[in-house]
């Protein structure tokens, strides 16, 4: 084997540690790899930054390589390292902290600058760019404890951080040069949608405005304009655009113009040194997307790698944006200049325009607005650059085989992309790499193709084309449609389960998985407590609950924690304690040395963190029910205090929440089932974001139902008002047997009400004897249910599950 | 080196289940599977260190309780599409008596 070469990469970023990855692919021991990164992280996703402002995503997770990826693939990482001085004769680099290290390869992968206006008071406090995680850290920091942004630029960069400012309750004016937004990326009747469109989320845009210079002492106060006027603000954001990263470039001396010059295999004008991503100009243009860096980045992997290639042409590239839900594309030239011709729709009752250019017969340009899902086709078809003569109509109405102007089929436009486009343009994730994972590596949903492929895992922007895809290929490979079913085990959905069950009279889960022909004889961790809830709910009496197709915090009546210890909540009904009870459970938490005791949301005490094996005698000592804080069961019954102290109630808050609580503790649910009482229209238990919740009013109770404080807030659906505590247990009864019922598992309140709509629920539940009757099933249900922590003080069988094995004997083998 | 230790009786795990313990350093997670076989593998999830022995024991595999990782418990492998794998050891069970023997 011949010594490894030493391969010298500056800069941590997105186009440079690509061209590594695709280099590992190809060879993994020609050369010793060592990289320098400015920012103290792992190579991460940059164009995630703006999903890590509007609250879609967290630091960690737009990480696309972490620590132990450097690790495994021997390659040495300098984070907060700056490289300083290239010295090209002596083949090493240094950095400003003194470091040197020797290369045979140098690749330079500096990336860009935001431009910062030379304008007088840039270098204030609170004037920033955004590029890179600390931007986005002040961002979130300065929203804390200030109010007003301003946004310079109205292109793609400056939008996107406009919305994640807005996001962070930010008031954010955007400030743009030009009349129209993203005047670049957009012709002017889209960019007039997209601007009315953002002016609803509370955007604020001041057009034709030339930023002259920025207020304030040592921290920025506000922005001057050239025509005189003048705005306040806490917080700048410049982001007027990107300028290529060549300071060390021209100290080494390599020939540089926008960007540093490379010839097709990414060579700058001096031996064994190369430059990719933004710092780099290819015939003389220097490319500020990451679907060129990806191909760059390709190339030069293929040529380091001694591999095949015949070099980068250039890339024609296009434009999506995706801002809470306003969907823009554009492609190529989409101007109209002299020799152009084009066509136009533009919808403004259903929000779209779509407007294609032609020049000599071919595609060459294209717009889209609400409506994206032509978008990969189109940017084809300009890529490809055949002749479209005669088709122009068909193209502009979208993509249907013989024309007509009928509704396409969705899936046509994908059918006829080559395998090598692009799909997912964060990943750089072919079409053909997502066929390979749907026909060859088995994944049937797109949670499993993003997954294996990383496809729709940034952005998601592409997700419409990926579900397109998975029903082209599954659809053709199967020979019919896909059906999801409850889990990968089973093609049969939650109904006719349900039916089956019914209609067979199956009694146990393993009987379901035969006769169902179960694809995996024992299922999943989804499917075996799916069936285990349904036949508990359909035979309480004589189905015996199956403990280990519990998930595992209902196996141990406690909340699992991510170091492996547990949490206790002791049942305290409507949140109303006593002194007696609360001595109890300090002296429990003292006794087990409990490290954390804290107040939770519904109301409740929480020992957290507790060894698994004092679970059982905490209980014990306790001496109180399980507060049932870890199942899919009656969480909690928030209360206020109601007429009892409070000189607002007008009924007994407390009273009706712990009544409530007695009623329903103990019973399952397809999912965690809140409640809480108000004693008055002030609301204070927060009773209309839970699954039911009572509002007091003056001579009775507002029933409201499929709140939810979680993931999505919602607010509740008033399902009825009535006068007497009877008929609030009748009505929430007679709701939350219905749910037990019909809901499928794992599905809260609101996602069922939203599924089967209000209406029918209120339907179903206009009769009194049918609420009666609903109302006992689940009386009796519960009454077959006993407290679980005692259950298992008493049984010394079940006891055993919660301790170690101890003692083990060496023996002689 | 390896050693063998006569660790516990078939009776002391439930069917579909798994009780945990230590020798030496080690922690050790042992399952009984529906066809009363008995594996020994890692307590340690290799996503993000989840205890295994908590987890849902299905056909010859347990999901984490902590991210649903699914784990083979013979191989030691992780199922697709996650990546990684855990180590597992040698059990013998003695039927007449019901002793579970472990080599580590």
């Amino acid at each position: 084997m011949t010594q490894a070469k030493k391969l010298v990469l500056i800069g941590n970023g997105m186009a440079g540690v690509r061209a590594i990855e695709h280099l590992l692919k190809l060879t993994t021991d020609a050369y010793e790899i060592t990289i320098f990164g400015s920012e103290p992280h792992p190579n991460y996703n940059r164009i995630m930054l703006s999903s890590v402002l509007e609250g879609g995503a967290d630091i960690n997770e737009i990480v696309i390589n972490d620590w132990d990826w450097y690790k495994e693939n021997n390659i040495e990482l300098h984070t907060g390292h700056t490289v300083s001085r290239i010295d090209t004769d002596n083949k090493k680099v240094t950095t400003h902290l003194g470091l040197e290290a020797e290369y045979d390869t140098l690749v330079i992968a500096t990336g860009s600058n935001p431009f910062m206006l030379p304008i007088p008071g840039a270098d204030k406090e609170g004037v920033i760019g955004f590029r890179d995680i600390r931007d986005c850290e002040i961002m979130i920091e300065t929203a804390k404890t200030y109010k007003k942004a301003a946004v310079i630029g109205g292109g793609l960069l400056g939008l996107e951080a406009a919305r994640g400012l807005l996001h962070l309750g930010m008031e954010v004016d955007v400030i743009h040069r030009n009349a129209f937004l993203m005047n670049r990326e957009l012709d002017e009747p889209a960019s007039v949608m997209l601007k009315r469109e953002l002016e609803e989320q509370g955007m604020k845009f001041l057009l034709s405005k030339q930023t002259a210079s920025v207020k304030g002492n040592k921290r920025v106060t506000g922005l001057a304009f050239s025509d005189g006027t003048e705005i306040c603000a806490d917080l700048v954001v410049m982001a007027a655009g990107i300028v290529p990263n060549v300071e060390l470039a021209q100290a080494t001396g390599l020939e540089v113009n926008r960007g540093i010059i490379v010839n097709d295999y990414m060579q700058t004008s001096i031996p064994d040194v190369y430059a990719v991503g933004e710092c780099a100009e290819h015939r003389g243009v220097a490319y500020g997307l990451v679907a060129p860096l990806y191909e760059q980045g390709a190339v030069l992997a293929k040529h380091l790698a001694g591999v095949d290639t015949d070099g980068y042409h250039g890339s024609v590239t296009s434009t999506k944006l995706k801002v809470s839900g306003v969907d823009v594309f554009s492609a190529g030239s989409f101007r109209d200049t002299p020799g152009t011709r084009s066509m136009r729709i533009q919808d403004d009752f259903a929000g779209t325009y779509k407007k294609i250019v032609v020049k000599d017969g071919k595609l060459i340009g294209a717009v889209l607005f609400g409506d994206i899902s032509d978008g990969a086709e189109l940017f084809s078809q300009i890529k490809k650059g055949e002749s479209i003569e005669g088709r122009e109509k068909e193209i502009l109405l979208g993509f249907a085989p013989g024309g007509g102007g009928a509704k396409k089929d969705p899936t046509a436009h994908l059918a006829a992309l080559a395998d090598d486009e692009i799909i997912c343009g964060c990943n750089g994730v072919s079409k053909g790499a997502i066929g390979d994972a749907i026909l060859n590596k088995g994944c049937n949903t797109v949670g499993a193709i993003k997954a294996c492929t990383k496809a729709a895992a940034s952005c998601g922007g592409c997700k419409t084309d990926v579900e397109g895809l998975l029903h082209l290929y599954a659809g053709d490979a199967v020979g019919e449609p896909v059906k999801e079913g409850i889990c990968g085990c089973t093609t049969h959905s939650r109904d006719e389960i349900v039916s089956e069950i019914k209609r067979m009279g199956l009694k146990t889960i393993k009987e379901v998985m035969n006769v169902l022909e179960w694809k995996n004889p024992e299922g999943c961790s989804k499917c075996r407590p799916s069936l285990n809830y349904y036949l508990g709910m359909l035979f309480p009496e004589e189905y015996v609950d199956e403990k280990e197709s519990r998930i595992t915090n209902e196996r141990y009546h406690a909340n699992i924690q991510k170091d492996g210890t547990y949490s206790v909540v002791p049942r305290i009904y409507g949140g109303v304690t006593s002194p007696a009870e609360l001595k109890r459970i300090a002296d429990v938490a003292v006794k087990y040395e409990v490290p954390l005791v804290k107040f939770t949301g519904g109301q409740r005490l929480d020992l957290l963190g507790v060894k698994k094996e004092d679970l059982p005698s905490m209980w014990e000592d306790l001496d109180m029910p399980s507060g049932h804080a870890y199942g899919k069961t009656l969480r909690t019954v928030k209360t206020c205090v109601g007429n009892t102290f409070c000189r607002f109630g007008t009924q007994d808050a407390m009273g009706m929440g712990i009544k409530l609580e007695k009623a329903f503790e103990r019973m399952n649910a397809p999912a965690k089932v809140k409640l809480a009482v108000s004693g008055c229209p002030r609301n204070c238990a927060e009773a209309t974001i839970k699954d039911v919740g009572l509002v007091a009013i003056d001579g009775g109770w507002e029933i409201h139902i499929a709140g939810n404080g979680g993931v999505h807030v919602r607010a509740t659906d008033l399902l009825t008002v009535v006068k007497t505590e009877e008929e609030v247990m009748e009505w929430s009864s007679a709701f939350l047997q219905l749910y037990r019922e019909e809901a499928t598992w794992n599905e809260r309140t609101m996602h069922w009400v939203e599924r089967v709509g209000l209406d029918y629920v209120k339907k179903a539940l206009e009769d009194h004897e049918v609420r009666m009757a609903l109302k006992d099933r689940l009386d009796k249900a519960i009454s077959l249910q006993e407290d679980p922590w005692k259950k298992i003080i008493e049984d010394k069988e079940l006891r055993k599950n919660f301790e170690q094995i101890t003692a083990p004997q060496p023996v002689q083998s | 080196m390896t050693t063998k230790f006569l660790i516990a009786n078939l009776s002391d795990i439930d069917v579909k289940s798994s009780r945990k313990l230590k020798i030496d350093d080690k922690e050790i997670a042992l399952f009984r599977l529906s066809d009363n076989s008995i594996l020994a593998v890692d307590n340690k999830c290799p996503h993000k260190g989840g205890q295994l022995s908590e987890g849902m024991v299905c056909g010859t595999a347990v999901h984490c309780p902590l991210h649903d990782w699914k784990i083979d418990l013979r191989s030691g492998r992780v199922h697709e599409p996650d990546e990684g794998c855990i180590t597992t050891y040698k059990t013998e069970i003695d039927h007449e008596s019901g002793s579970i023997y472990v080599t580590i």
